[in-house]
């Protein structure tokens, strides 16, 4: 039953919605007009998203075109702000030679190990805090410094103290996170109605267990929610942190075309770090609902 | 000597900006196998009290003695059900009741089966793997009350355990629990606004006042009430004088508190 319940929920999807309405109008028995009528509803639905599809189609062509435009009538200058032709002609050189295929696996590399030491301190950072009330109060102060403070600015510190390589970076990309993450699921665990720790604590249960089993549980839907932030929060920490280094990858690639004033490479870099982000971003995501699906 | 008792409890709700005495010396003592029931007008304290007998929480003054010992020295020992049913949301209705023996790190296949027959004996066959969301209140209601039963605790505290049910579920469970309790010889306090629950189910009834919360009165059921099955006390000769006593005691409460 829940089970069921639990299917009928994702509303938004289409084709599950016509298969529960085919399932209803059976159980119904509904009239001609009806049907009539949801079939008119489901046409409504799709033609909305054809439209907007072709909306979007026509912002990434007309964006692309004029830019290629204006780069060749000279209307920007084309040594600075390059052209989708250039971009295209590099990346696939640099995909063919192979050159790019590790700067990205670096970056990415890094960025996803940033993540999840950031997600897996702060996690672990606000199960310390909620130990102890008194511990907790006498850290509020310097959380809130902390997080006030941006991250970034750490970087050449960090290098310093971790040597210019891919562990600085990580740890970039991982403290750029934690804090936000700290306070975070910090607040969310002192959300949690108390009267749960109540029904377990006339059980006799331990602080360990009134954690496992009712603040842990009860929180991981913010926990979950924070995936998708620390992600992009990783992404920034691990391109300053490429920036800084300057050895390998996207941000690397990026400060070697500044420097060189080589502007296509530049933005090529950029184009691959969008698709990169966003196909991050979207497995993340796609980890988040299976996740909730788990957990609820 | 008494099984279970309070000395002289008095308790405090403190915030940064006041403080409320909820309860004032309350002091009485049940013994094994005793039965007894609190009304009173809502805020008098009621929930508090189990609150502190439960050893959840502690009383700012007092005792409360179980076999003689603070009750906090017995984590488990007693069976507390809250107002609400809390049930986790994100465990199904076995995993629910199974709770406190997976505290206790007592589960084991009897137990679940004990489980499975409480259940179905408060109504609820087939739920067992269900999430408490698709439930009703009162089939929630009923799941919280196994799972306080299914520990099978010392002392049963059971805060308004009927309030969401319908009265036919309602009468049928009071025999139901008033059956178990009898057969097991548990001690137990029963908090409800049913005046009607207080007498068939119980051998004591505390009247309490609010504004702080006192006993104002104690009732004894008549002997002839107290083994006989909830839904027949109603019917008892009995029963009606009782029943118009304590409903006196409750409204000449309310009456004072308003001249005062
Ligand atoms: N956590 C709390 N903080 C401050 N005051 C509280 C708290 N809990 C209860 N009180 C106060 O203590 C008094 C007694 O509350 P209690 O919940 O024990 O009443 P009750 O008799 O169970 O009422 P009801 O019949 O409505 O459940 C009330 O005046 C209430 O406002
Ligand atoms: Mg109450």
């Amino acid at each position: 039953m829940a089970k069921k319940y639990k299917k009928t929920r994702d509303e938004s999807h289409i084709s599950a919605a016509r298969h529960r309405n085919e399932k209803g109008l059976k159980d119904m028995k509904t009239t001609k007009e009806d049907q009539h009528l949801y079939n008119q509803y489901i046409h409504d639905i799709n033609q909305e998203r054809k439209i907007v599809l072709f909306w979007q189609c026509i912002i990434i062509i007309g964006f692309i075109g004029l830019w290629e435009l204006a780069s060749r009538m000279a209307w920007i200058d084309p040594l600075l702000f390059s052209s989708p032709s250039h971009i295209v002609a590099l990346l696939v050189e640099k995909f063919s030679d192979g050159s790019i295929v590790r700067h990205i696996g670096v970056t990415v590399m890094e960025t996803v190990l940033g993540f999840i030491i950031g997600t897996l301190l702060g996690v672990l950072l606000a199960s310390s805090l909620w130990t102890s009330k008194r511990y907790a109060n006498v850290m509020d102060p310097y959380l809130v410094v902390l997080n006030a403070m941006p991250k970034v600015a750490l970087g050449p510190i960090i290098i310093v103290a971790m040597g210019p390589g891919y562990g600085a970076i990580i740890a970039m990309g991982a403290i750029i996170s934690v804090i936000i993450t700290t306070i975070v699921i910090f607040s969310g665990f002192r959300e949690v109605d108390p009267n749960y720790e109540k029904v377990l604590k006339s059980f006799g249960a331990t602080k360990w267990q009134c954690f496992k089993e009712a603040i842990f549980p009860a929180t991981l839907p913010v926990m979950i929610s924070t995936l998708k932030v620390n992600v992009g929060l990783s992404w920034v920490g691990v391109i300053v942190g490429e920036f800084l280094v300057s050895k390998e990858g996207l941000g690397y690639l990026i400060v070697y075309g500044f420097q060189v004033f080589d502007f296509t490479l530049v933005m090529a870099s950029l184009v691959v770090i969008a698709v990169f982000a966003a196909l991050m971003y979207k497995i993340v995501e796609k980890i988040e609902s299976w996740l909730i699906k788990k957990a609820t | 000597m008494s099984f279970l008792s309070l000395e002289n409890v008095t308790h405090h709700y403190f915030t940064k900006k006041n403080v409320t005495r909820a309860l004032d010396d309350i002091s009485f003592s049940l013994d094994e196998g005793e039965f007894v029931s609190l009304v009173g007008p809502s805020g008098c304290g009621k929930s508090t009290i189990l609150s502190i007998v439960s050893g959840i929480m502690q009383q700012t003054k007092g005792k409360v003695l179980l076999d003689n010992h603070p009750v906090r020295e017995f984590p488990g020992a007693i069976g507390y059900m809250l107002q609400q049913d809390y049930l986790f949301p994100w465990k199904t209705i076995i995993d629910n009741v199974l709770l406190g023996p997976k505290i206790q790190q007592k589960t084991s296949a009897d137990i679940r089966k004990k489980a499975l027959e409480l259940l179905s004996e408060v109504g609820l066959k087939n739920v067992e793997d269900d999430y408490p969301d698709s439930l009703s209140g009162g089939m929630r209601q009923r799941v919280a009350l196994v799972r306080t039963l299914v520990t099978d605790p010392k002392v049963l505290l059971l805060d308004e355990p009927f309030s969401a049910l319908d009265y036919q579920t309602k009468l049928n469970l009071e025999d139901l629990v008033h059956k178990l309790l009898r057969q097991y010889h548990k001690t137990a306090i029963l908090v409800t606004h049913d005046i009607g629950e207080a007498i068939s189910m119980t051998d004591r009834i505390f009247v309490m006042e609010a504004n702080p919360g006192r006993i104002a009165k104690t009732f004894e059921v008549p002997i002839e009430l107290r083994d006989e099955i909830p839904f027949l006390v109603r019917r008892h000769s009995k029963y009606q004088p009782l029943f118009d006593k304590v409903w006196a005691a409750l409204n000449g409460e309310e009456i004072q508190k308003n001249t005062g």
